[in-house]
């Protein structure tokens, strides 16, 4: 008597559930660009620290072999000259993760609009 | 001004001893810091928060419960999406560095606290323990087969002169953005909110302008403390992810 009762409940609820999903992730979607201001500029910062950091690092490598080998100017000229290169390569880096990530947003954008229509 | 001086925007940065002067163990001061203090703050709110809230173990979870899954579902999740299932067991260590950063962030945001997250030895020795840490991890799994590392597949192997060095660097530099982009952004923060708190003081009844403007800024500012404990952590998990796939 109770069985196709609770059977037919769990069924509604199942359905239910599934509508409460899909309605969260389509707010979800609608919500990202929203959070596109304080994402650029989480962005900006991060590009700035990792080309910084990278020349800092160059810059700090060339001085203390500077220091030890006695070349006075040239390790620090060498090294500043990779760390630019280090600077940009993770510059590039960044980029191409922040590219990868954007184009699979708007691939899963592109299949919501697809099932819905 | 006198006041100014007094009450300089730095000046929260300070770290004073709690017995005034340093105690000092063969050379090293080891005194018992504000710093020191808002750490083991934070360590004690997070064991607190995790323990109890999880004391019910309940199957559906009540306000508490939800909170402490949310942010192990949170690490979980990273640490799945960036590094895999062999990430499993580094679980507990990232977890362990995401909530130190976050509740210290947090903390550090409550009027007349200490923000330790915004001293740069802080930051460093987070990140050079897990540099080192993946570095390790690195040669444990692949032996010397990890110097692979510095050379990008398929390139001309005469470009080695160039690449090496550019991409040990690089690495070397890891560690460095790491703790630098916590710190600054901490420090950016608390010192724009104090310099416009003086504004309000000192512009008289128009003080209400910047007033309102402080609202908002604090309002960025629990963003910015969210925000800079998850990337803080999702460097970590694809630093880990380098360790264990190289690239």
């Amino acid at each position: 008597m109770t069985e196709p009762d609770d059977r037919s409940s769990l069924k509604r609820l199942d359905e239910r559930l599934k509508a409460a999903r899909s309605r969260s992730d389509r707010s979800q979607g609608k919500n990202t660009p929203d959070k596109g201001a304080t994402g650029n500029m989480g962005v900006g910062f991060r590009i700035a620290v990792e080309l910084v950091s990278a020349l800092a690092v160059g810059v700090g490598i060339g001085l203390l072999l500077d220091h030890w080998l006695g070349t006075k100017p040239w390790m620090m000229i060498l090294f500043f000259i990779l760390g630019v290169g280090a600077g940009f390569t993770n510059l590039i880096r960044v980029a191409r993760e922040l590219d990868r990530k954007s184009r699979l947003a708007r691939q899963s954008k592109d299949a919501d609009k697809g099932k819905e229509g | 001004m006198a006041a100014g001086e007094k009450h300089s925007p730095v000046d929260q940065f300070k770290i004073t001893s709690f017995s005034g002067e340093p105690t000092t163990i063969g050379g090293f001061d080891i005194s018992f810091t504000n710093s020191s203090m808002a750490m083991l703050v934070t360590v004690l709110t997070i064991t607190l928060f995790l323990v109890l809230s999880m004391r019910g173990r309940a199957l559906i979870p009540g306000r508490w419960q939800s909170c402490a899954e949310i942010c192990y579902e949170i690490v979980a999740n990273m640490l799945r999406d960036n590094v895999g299932s062999e990430g499993r067991k580094y679980f507990p260590f990232i977890f362990s560095i995401f909530m130190f950063v976050l509740f210290g962030n947090f903390i550090g945001l409550i009027p007349g606290s200490f923000t330790f997250t915004s001293h740069i030895i802080v930051t460093f020795v987070m990140a050079a323990v897990i540099f080192v840490g993946v570095t390790v991890i690195g040669f444990v799994r692949h032996g010397l087969g990890y110097f692979r590392m510095f050379f990008p597949h398929g390139a001309p192997a005469w470009t080695a002169v160039i690449l090496v060095p550019i991409e040990l660097v690089s690495y070397l530099s890891r560690p460095v953005s790491l703790s630098v982009r916590l710190f600054a952004n901490m420090v950016v923060g608390h010192v724009l909110l104090k310099v416009i708190a003086g504004f309000v003081i000192a512009l008289g009844i128009f003080g209400v302008v910047p007033l309102a403007f402080l609202v908002g800024i604090t309002a960025l500012e629990f963003l910015v403390a969210a925000l800079q404990a998850y990337i803080f952590t999702i460097l970590t998990t694809i630093y880990l992810h380098d360790a264990i796939h190289m690239h």
